[in-house]
């Protein structure tokens, strides 16, 4: 039984976090995850929920406090974005390599400076290499998905990492949308009970987290860390089919939009992704041969089948709402570009960094990027591999 | 290319995951008597076994047995020489461990 609503991102996000109840959630409020704390904050004040809510006084506190719940066994969350992620960084490492499983949504934001509120995804890829399973939505509706996906995930005895499900600033989370919630106790059963192979109160068998690991064995806990992505992987695909089976609704690692037949394609992730799909549909009724990508999964990366979905395109553009200031492109780009290199596929990709600090993407902008690729297929060259969509000259 | 002594240790499939110590008290198996440069010596004769050398050692090398001051444990002794320090009648010296390379 499925509750049909329309709510906003966070109101929707938060209604996620209530069914799944977890011991302990400790959060700081920053803007724009500030409302998503404080509705789940009033399921924790009318007794929705038995979680113990711990109430710190910074984002390094509350990655702290979850870090110490959840290596005394319990089942803890935390919510962030923009700064507030990157006040957690030394901590945000902490947990991924103590192998803690904790579900943390993240309401990307651009990290200052300047100052800057709205969406980018600064926030997380920043965040790419520091151990943790990263999904992305396109709307509310696979951000509600993903957070009950992401427990089930990061649990999974061959996996045992912490989850990031980022839900774009703003544009997600403040929206109205209509979206499917699941029943409660189909979310209890779903998810079901954590069960830790250790935890800080087990007086019978006792523990010490966080020791010092110096060059004697450091490399191989970061080896462990490898392999349980690698574990990830095949987990994110079960845990996929198996919600589909569920629900009817997901996909494991991307979602293909028209892609079979296409000749230029965009791979987006976010939000991006839904205005993508309108500029896809004007497109096809011209004629033109264009696809969309739509990249769920960004750690793990899913390389391999990326480039199976993709190597038939004449030309890619991946859309980065990111920059690296390598000077050769954003931080999705980089790893899909690398991917093809592999294959050694002949598609020509293409950047092209968009929407920082919330400069609006809208469906013209994306139209003009399948202008650019079908000019490059006519001329067979590529003028600009890095581009930068909707920057005032 | 893997050194010798690494090569003894265990590989990663079979260590702890998240770096997890999974026994209490295993410190003591942690020998830190190596750090030492200078070991401290007794002088049984001299001693009046007041304890204030095992009051003072940071650490509890430091050996008493029948209220009597006996040695030290080098297992865990850092030849820090507080004890040295503090004995009201210099009944502990400190001598070098080892020859250094300039001699
Ligand atoms: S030298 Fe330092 S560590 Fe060694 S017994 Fe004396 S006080 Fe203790
Ligand atoms: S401080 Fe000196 S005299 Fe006192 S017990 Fe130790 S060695 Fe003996």
């Amino acid at each position: 039984m499925s509750n049909k609503v329309a709510l906003t991102g966070h109101e929707i996000l938060a209604n996620a976090m209530r069914q799944i109840n977890p011991d302990v959630v400790a959060a700081y409020p920053i803007t724009p995850q500030t409302e998503l704390v404080q509705l789940f904050s009033q399921f924790v004040a009318d007794g929705k929920v038995d979680t113990d809510f711990v109430t710190v006084e910074s984002e390094h506190s509350a990655m702290s406090a979850t870090v110490g719940a959840s290596a005394g066994g319990a089942r803890a969350m935390t919510a962030t974005a923009a700064n507030g992620l990157g006040l957690m960084w030394e901590v945000v490492y902490i947990a991924a390599s103590t192998r803690l499983p904790i579900v943390m949504p993240v309401v990307n934001r651009a990290l200052s400076g300047p100052i800057n509120i709205h969406c980018d995804h600064s926030d997380s890829m920043g965040a790419r290499d520091s151990g943790w399973i990263q999904l992305y939505a396109e709307d509310a509706q696979e951000a509600y998905d993903n957070a009950l996906q992401a427990i089930r995930i990061g649990e999974h005895e061959d996996v045992r990492l912490p989850v990031m499900v980022n839900m774009d600033g703003f544009i997600i989370s403040h929206a109205v949308e209509n979206a499917e919630l699941l029943a409660d106790k189909d979310v209890k059963e779903f998810i079901g009970d954590y069960n830790p192979d250790h935890s800080l109160l087990d007086p019978e068998n006792q523990i010490t987290v966080g020791p010092v690991d110096l060059q004697d064995f450091y490399f191989e806990h970061k080896r462990q860390q490898i392999d349980a992505m690698e574990n990830a992987k095949d987990v994110i695909a079960d845990v996929a089919q198996e919600y589909k089976e569920m629900t009817g609704r997901g996909v494991e690692y991307f979602e293909e939009y028209k892609l079979d037949d296409a000749e230029i394609g965009i791979l987006a992730l976010g939000s991006t992704a839904g205005t993508a799909k309108v500029a896809v549909d004007q497109l096809r009724e011209q004629g033109v041969k264009a696809g969309l990508l739509k990249l769920r999964v960004f750690r793990p990366f899913p390389s391999e089948e990326l480039v199976e979905a993709l190597k038939h395109l004449d030309v890619l553009a991946v859309m980065d709402r990111a920059e690296t200031f390598s000077t050769t492109g954003g931080p999705v780009f980089a790893d899909v570009r690398s991917a093809f290199y592999d294959a050694k596929s002949d598609v020509e990709v293409v950047n092209y960094v968009y929407g920082l600090g919330g400069r609006d993407t809208r469906v013209e902008d994306v139209v003009s990027v399948y202008e650019d690729l079908q000019e490059i297929t006519a001329s067979g060259k590529v003028d600009n591999r890095v581009n930068y969509l909707g920057v005032r000259e | 290319m893997t050194a010798k002594k690494d090569a003894q240790k265990p590989g990663w499939k079979d260590v702890p995951e998240g770096g997890l110590i999974l026994e209490s008290g295993n410190a003591t198996e942690y020998k830190t008597g190596g750090w030492r440069t200078h070991r401290p010596e007794l002088d049984k004769d001299q001693c009046i076994n007041c304890h204030r050398c095992w009051v003072y050692c940071p650490d509890s090398a430091i050996v008493s047995e029948d209220e009597e001051v006996t040695g030290f444990d080098h297992d865990y002794c850092k030849g820090c020489g507080i004890c040295a320090h503090e004995c009201p009648v210099d009944a502990i010296s400190m001598i070098k461990e080892e020859p250094s390379t300039e001699e």
